[in-house]
């Protein structure tokens, strides 16, 4: 295989109930990897009522009907690695087990896909929410800088819209949470209709499609929910300042971008690489490298279902402001807007997405794995088979295309700039800029 | 065939795996390297070991192993810092740097099509670094804002107090990044001298592993071939050798974080050298009392009393005496009781709650049957046969490991408990909020905490 011919090939088939059913042989290891991906997340709550599709990915873990009792321990004696995640589009749930344990991992996964609240009690409920307000303070409250995915995702979206909470949840929500809303939860999201199910490595997929059919197709189907609308856009720039613990001031610039998979996603992506990531970014070498006025920099496209935003972050160096920093992005922003990138930008970006991808395919479970794409491209778009035409997108783009997304979405689009300030530092800040409070 | 739900599906028997053939091979120049076939993806990783790494900082010194690490990427022959990335990129590497306790690792993976090219950068950059004056500067200085950016941090913070704690002045006391002062002391003197002594092929060893015979991997580790290596490297004697303190330096400490909204917690104390014939019923041992999900310290801290996200047992192992620690950031109210609540995990297991049958089943599984998932990629290959070398463990290791795991028994783990763990010597750290939990620590009978400086 080289990279012209690179492919995830895979079988899908739909049981009665809905549930997609999707098989990638890979026979290198004796291990297979199981996937499931439930089409819901933070987007599908409501204001007042965050933290749910999280909260739940724990409850998942403590018991079903017909095994009662947490789900690590079986799952370990068999030999699984296992995880879950959640994040605002889709809860994600997978086990990498020997093959001697496939039946014991399908068993497990579509027990509690389809008799999970009988075995969900009050306690139980109660003490995954205290372990998630921890879970809060641990990643959010008590990390440097970790309130600032809060305030991006308030002052990008506005209050109604699904993206202006993050997945962890308000804790006066979580405080809030009853026992019953969460069962409602359950019984809209959670079923074979809603979604998706991958089996990957060293099974034949015959056998794969009549394990599935065994374990998961007596289940209920359910109504699939109706898709979530919502737009989002900026009426001018927002310029916004809190004050945290920590020692020196980091600068957020946050746009409105493309969703994932739509046209421009792919160049937003090569722009955030060729402006800010790595060595040879132009942001690294202006900033960190021959100024040295900054002490890190980075940007990512963050490619999500009903919209993305682009965000770029750089940390000022000691004994420099952010206003500084600024006028570099500003100014470098412009320059690829007006001139595009080079040959050599295009050619080192084609480079490392081919092998980015080749390296992808070494892996058949856990995020971001073989198992875990094919249902990213199954749920979000409809079907498994677009591991080519993904990197297609970024054979595709071209030095024009690249310069026509900067001009669209960042040069000349209003944004969001966040500038977080030890405390009692407010001067650190970007001239002008209103202080917020988050929590 | 509809599934039976009134029991869970039996496992079956473990499937067979062999992990492939380690060959060994010597260079010209005495660079050991070892080469591992592994056909699938058409991917290579290069792994060059190094002796050295941040327990061979000379006193004063601390962080110059990892400076000298850092420059390695910075420029070689014609080629600068920017230009050795972007070479990097041109054939889509993924370059990394591990500053370990004993050794340097340096790895790159990139497509089979482009290995030759990758060892041959690969080599450049470790063997011939440019080590300018002027580039020096720009990384001592990154790293001195860093260091100020990681006391925002409780975790590291806690790291670090507690490396202090246990291993006092010894090489092995600090982290890799070192400290304010011991950074601002150093010159471009001090790494190229660092650099010409500890650079040497007969103190290194590169592994290979990818898609290709071992013939083939050889011609990728041959681009090596021109590392003369100035004098011997003889060096100091290595960190491992040097005897640590008996003791920690307190039994109960703070490091105040005002306002904290969790207390970050370690304790631990020095207790096991790697090589022991011991490990096996150690490493059963930790995964029974904190070192996977279900295991006594996450259960009761997590799961029955909801203090913390998630607490963890291990060692921190390198190739002299190693500590074993516990750590969890908790709730700031449950402090005391979290701290409590893990001394008796910890002294329990020693002989007044042995394993029972089932947790020591679980753990074995855990460790055992799902063990051919650890050797899916190259970088995994690479990273298992560096350890081999690091630590001097047989080839056979890996295909020992599962039998040698499912041979221990409850009594080894008493055994192993009351020998490595001693409930005397564990010392207790705390970054935290020391307002709002003073008065509850004096439950502990920890005496009172000696409060640490937040170290710069």
């Amino acid at each position: 295989m080289n990279t012209n011919d690179i492919d995830l090939p895979y079988t899908k088939r739909t049981l009665a109930n809905g549930l997609d059913v999707i098989v990638h042989e890979d026979h290198h290891l004796p291990i297979v990897a199981i996937n499931v991906w439930y089409h819901v997340g933070s987007k599908n709550e409501r204001p007042g009522r965050t933290g749910f599709a999280h909260l739940f990915e724990h409850l998942m873990f403590e018991g079903s009907e017909h095994h009662n009792s947490g789900y690590f321990v079986p799952l370990q004696q068999a030999g699984a690695l296992l995880n879950g995640s959640t994040n605002t589009d889709r809860t994600n749930y997978w086990e990498v087990v020997p093959t001697s344990a496939v039946d014991r991992a399908l068993w497990m996964e579509s027990d509690r896909m389809g008799y999970l609240l009988p075995a969900l009690t009050s306690e139980r409920f109660e003490t995954q929410r205290d372990v998630v307000l921890n879970e809060r303070r641990q990643n959010y409250e008590n990390r440097p800088y970790g309130m600032a995915a809060m305030a991006l995702a308030e002052s990008l979206y506005p209050p109604e819209h699904p993206y202006n909470w993050t997945t962890i949840g308000s804790a006066d929500d979580l405080r809030a949470m009853q026992l019953e809303d969460v069962q409602a939860f359950f019984r809209t999201y959670y079923h074979p209709s809603n979604a998706s199910l991958v089996l990957a490595g060293d099974i034949e997929a015959e056998r794969a499609f009549e394990l599935a059919e065994r374990y998961f197709g007596e289940l209920e189907g359910g109504v699939r929910p109706a898709p979530v609308q919502a737009r989002a856009s900026l009426d001018g720039d927002r310029n916004l300042m809190f004050e945290d613990r920590v020692e020196l001031p980091r600068l957020y610039l946050g746009w409105h971008s493309p969703a994932m998979f739509a046209p421009d996603d792919a160049e937003l992506d090569l722009i955030a690489d060729l402006a800010a990531n790595g060595k040879t970014s132009r942001l690294y070498r202006t900033l960190v490298y021959e100024s040295r006025i900054a002490l890190d920099v980075s940007a990512f496209q963050n490619s999500r279902e009903l919209g993305s935003f682009f965000l770029l972050a750089v940390t000022a160096a000691p004994g420099h402001s952010l206003a500084e920093s600024e006028a570099c992005i500003d100014e470098e922003l412009r320059r690829i807007a007006e001139l595009g990138p080079t040959t050599d930008e295009m050619e080192r970006g084609l480079a490392q997405a081919e092998a980015h991808f080749m390296y992808r395919l070494q892996t058949v479970g856990g995020f971001g794995g073989k198992s875990d794409q094919l249902n990213a491209y199954n749920v979000l778009l409809g079907t498994p088979g677009f591991f080519a035409q993904d990197l297609a997108r970024y054979r595709d783009a071209t030095a024009d295309s690249v310069r026509a997304a900067a001009v669209k979405y960042l040069s000349t689009a209003p944004r969001v700039m966040l500038s977080i300030v030890p405390r009692g530092r407010r001067e650190l800040a970007l001239a002008d800029a209103e202080p917020i409070s988050v929590s | 065939m509809r599934a039976d739900r009134s029991r869970l599906p039996d496992v079956g028997a473990d499937p067979a795996f062999t992990f492939p053939t380690i060959e060994r091979h010597t260079l010209s120049n005495g660079l050991a390297v070892r080469t591992v076939e592994h056909p699938s993806v058409p991917v290579v990783t290069l792994a060059l070991q190094v002796d050295g790494g941040s327990g061979a900082d000379p006193a004063g010194q601390e962080g110059l192993a990892a400076v000298v690490a850092d420059m390695v990427d910075e420029g070689t022959g014609g080629m600068s810092a920017i230009a050795v990335s972007e070479a990097l990129a041109r054939i889509g590497a993924d370059y990394d740097v591990d500053v370990g306790a004993d050794v340097f690792v340096f790895s790159l993976t990139t497509l089979t099509r482009f290995a030759g090219w990758g060892a041959a950068l690969l080599a450049d950059m470790t063997v011939r670094p440019s080590l300018l004056e002027e580039d020096f500067r720009r990384i001592r200085q990154l790293r001195l804002d860093r260091l100020k950016q990681l006391k925002d941090s409780a975790p590291a913070t806690a790291e670090r107090a507690f490396l202090r704690l246990v291993y006092g002045s010894h090489p092995y006391g600090h982290l890799s990044i070192g400290g304010d002062a011991s950074l601002r002391a150093l010159s471009i003197d001090d790494v190229r001298a660092f650099h010409a002594r500890r650079f040497h092929p007969s103190r290194a060893t590169l592994v290979v592993v990818g898609a290709l015979s071992h013939e083939g991997l050889m011609e990728v580790a041959r681009r090596f071939d021109q590392w003369g290596g100035s004098g011997d490297g003889a060096t100091a004697t290595p960190a491992a050798e040097i005897p640590p303190p008996a003791y920690p330096s307190a039994r109960l400490a703070i490091v105040p974080r005002e306002g904290a909204a969790q207390s970050e917690l370690r304790v631990g104390h020095l207790a096991a050298v790697r090589t022991t014939p011991d490990y096996p019923s150690l490493l059963v041992m930790n995964a029974v009392l904190g070192g996977q999900f279900v295991s006594r310290v996450n259960l009761k801290l997590r799961e029955e009393k909801a203090f913390t996200y998630g607490a963890r047992t291990g060692f921190d192992w390198r190739r002299g005496l190693s500590p074993f620690v516990l750590q969890a950031s908790v709730h700031t109210a449950a402090t005391a009781e979290s701290i409590a609540d893990s001394l008796a995990e910890i002294a329990d297991i020693r002989g007044s709650r042995p394993p029972t049958d089932a947790e020591l089943a679980l753990a074995k599984a855990s460790l055992t049957r799902g063990y051919p998932r650890n050797f899916e990629t190259t970088q995994q290959v690479a990273r298992a046969a560096a350890q081999l070398a690091l630590y001097r463990l047989p080839d056979n290791y890996f295909a020992e490991f599962v039998p040698t795991v499912n041979a221990v028994g409850r009594d080894d783990i008493t055994r192993a408990a009351s020998l490595y763990l001693d409930p005397a010597k564990l010392t207790t750290l705390i970054v935290g909020d020391q307002s709002a939990i003073a008065d509850s620590l004096g439950t502990l009978s920890l005496g009172e905490p000696r409060v640490l400086p937040h170290e710069v």
